[in-house]
């Protein structure tokens, strides 16, 4: 039985922002497939009683006064924006 | 000899006896790019007219007898997913083609306060996902030692161009074995930090739990050089270490004497082609002829590093590519008329096809239903992992193994398969997983190319790692082997 389906493989496209054609649908589900099932072999493993690692050092909580410092400019922020109006970033129609 | 065949003490002798400039070094290293890089394609920008100024002003500054600083007029070529203000910062992807950086990179910054020469950017698979540079969005880069094989990834250019003579070192990012393999694959010295030794204030994020930025060099001293330079705490990197920096060239002293080594058999085993084990064990000798003495060990976990890899770096990938949305920077696609199918078209013309895929199977990964089961069961893997490399270090100091399981291969050879690529990260993987420093050095030949040694040491115990590294160099005579090109 396949671990992931075509329809999945879109919905998934769907939460990542990607356009998939149906042609890359279909491949990304055959490779997908295939990378799941080998990370499957992590269920040989008894973890019931481990505890997971999110952060290899031992040091939590990074503490720093708050003081003002530099910051960007306006302009700078703005250098490599793709399109801008007035100081903003412009992006299409959000509401229909 | 070239110019740029000589050690970072030995320019700086010829620098201070007058029998070398500033601007002769710099000169050497763009003529040779000049001379090979259409061949071997490792820049993917040069910064030709800043680099001979600032070659004007060093040389001004050692006749005024100024501070100079440690790599005082010493040329580099930084991969291109450290931010260069001013300078194109693509990550090799199509998505950033055109993006100038507003700021240094904390390692830029330290770069330019030790009076280097940033001669250009480095090309590399994008975002770093890959292992062999073929994945770049522009163009491919070559293997120095035949031109028909890959240089590895993701910093395979950071160590061609080192090999070439390009440049005289370069910085590489390492997230599952990205400056150790194309160390290896080209003959050069890359070292691995300890996670949090170096600032990622300014690298471009690919796996943040994994990612850290390191040097590669011909040999050992100029690498003890080059992380001496860039490492320590960066109020700008929450995740960056608050250790004190040893003096890393005070480690190179030769003496192995009394060292415990151990090598994990599931490093010689199964996959490891005969050539490669042949060159570990003569290392093995030349250490013990030094003295130290070696035991087979156990990371009995190994052999899940790799899915576990691939589940959190894809994971984490997902969450930090969604940055790349076509809105404050990259590219934007015209072809669509609201917001959401304006990132989707954004994001599919400007991404290639591994950095889709990863994105993909971290998004699967972390998605509702699918998370425990995937991503937190490979966090749990990822403790016991760990664990393995804290058991063996309770009673020896480094650990020592192959780089990569071969040599380099032919362009092409592993595109077709994502796996079989993933496969080449095997033994260097666990080390980012458990967050250790690792150096991959030149110990021979298999086939007419190179192979790497992998030293790994403790957290935060660079100096051993030289330490041993050093004294393999000074013992053996690998290093001096240059790729005809």
């Amino acid at each position: 039985m396949s671990r992931i389906s075509k329809d999945q493989v879109k919905h998934v496209a769907h939460l990542a922002r990607l356009a998939v054609t149906d042609e890359e649908a279909e491949m990304l589900t055959e490779q997908l497939d295939k990378i799941i099932g080998f990370a499957e072999e992590l269920n040989e493993l008894d973890t019931d009683n481990v505890e997971p690692t999110t952060h290899v050092l031992e040091m939590k909580n990074i503490l720093r006064e708050d003081e003002v410092r530099n910051s960007v400019s306006v302009d700078e922020a703005m250098k490599n924006a793709p399109a801008q109006k007035d100081g903003q970033f412009k992006v299409p129609n959000i509401l229909e | 000899m070239s110019i740029l065949d000589k050690k970072i003490s030995e320019l700086h002798q010829l620098l201070h006896t007058k029998e070398l400039s500033v601007t002769d070094i710099v000169d050497a290293s763009f003529d040779r790019i000049h001379q090979v890089d259409d061949q071997v394609r490792a820049f993917l920008t040069l910064n030709e007219e800043y680099s001979r100024i600032k070659a004007k002003q060093l040389d001004e500054k050692l006749v005024s007898g100024a501070d100079r600083g440690l790599l005082f007029g010493m040329p580099i070529g930084i991969k291109d997913n450290i931010v260069t203000k001013g300078i194109r910062t693509t990550c090799a992807s199509r998505i950033l083609e055109n993006f100038e950086p507003i700021y240094d990179s904390t390692v830029v910054e330290r770069l330019t306060e030790a009076d280097t020469i940033m001669m250009g950017k480095l090309n590399m698979d994008e975002f770093a996902m890959g292992s062999s540079n073929e994945n770049s969005g522009f163009y491919p880069t070559h293997n120095p030692w035949d031109l028909s094989c890959v240089p590895g990834g993701s910093s395979g250019a950071s160590a061609a161009a080192v090999s070439a003579g390009e440049v005289l070192f370069s910085l590489g990012s390492d997230t599952g074995g990205s400056i150790r393999q194309p160390a290896a694959f080209c003959g050069v010295v890359g070292l691995k930090p300890t996670y949090g030794l170096v600032s990622r204030y300014g690298l471009v994020a690919f796996a943040s739990s994994l990612d850290q930025i390191g040097p590669i060099t011909t040999n050992v001293e100029d690498n003890a050089y080059l992380l001496q330079a860039i490492a320590g705490n960066d109020p700008m990197d929450s995740t960056s270490a608050k250790v004190d920096i040893p003096d890393y060239l005070a480690s190179l002293t030769g003496e192995v004497k009394g060292l415990k080594i151990g090598v994990p058999k599931e490093y010689l085993g199964e996959g490891v082609e005969p050539g490669v084990k042949e060159r570990v064990m003569e290392a093995l000798k030349v250490l013990e002829g030094l003295g130290a003495t070696w035991e087979e060990v156990s990371l009995p976990h190994s052999r899940y590093a790799l899915a576990t890899y691939y589940l959190l770096s894809s994971s984490e990938a997902s969450a930090n590519l969604s940055r790349f949305d076509g809105v404050r920077y990259g590219l934007r696609s015209d072809n669509s008329n609201n917001l959401i199918d304006m990132y989707k078209q954004s994001r599919s013309e400007g991404f290639g096809e591994e950095v889709k895929r990863r994105i993909m199977l971290g998004t699967f990964a972390l998605s509702s239903g699918y998370y425990v089961a995937y991503y937190k069961k490979a966090q749990k893997v990822r403790t016991l992992i760990k664990e393995d490399f804290t058991n063996v270090f309770e009673k020896y100091d480094v650990i020592i193994g192959p780089t990569t399981p071969s040599a380099s291969f032919k362009c092409g050879a592993m595109t077709k398969d994502p796996l079989t690529m993933y496969m080449n990260d095997i033994l260097t993987i666990p080390v980012n997983l458990a967050g250790v420093p690792a150096i991959s050095v030149p110990c021979g030949f298999s086939g007419g190319l190179p192979i790497g040694l992998q030293i790994i040491g403790k957290h935060f115990d660079e100096a051993t790692i030289y330490k041993v590294a050093h004294a393999f160099e000074q013992a053996t005579e690998h290093h001096k082997a240059k790729p005809k090109l």
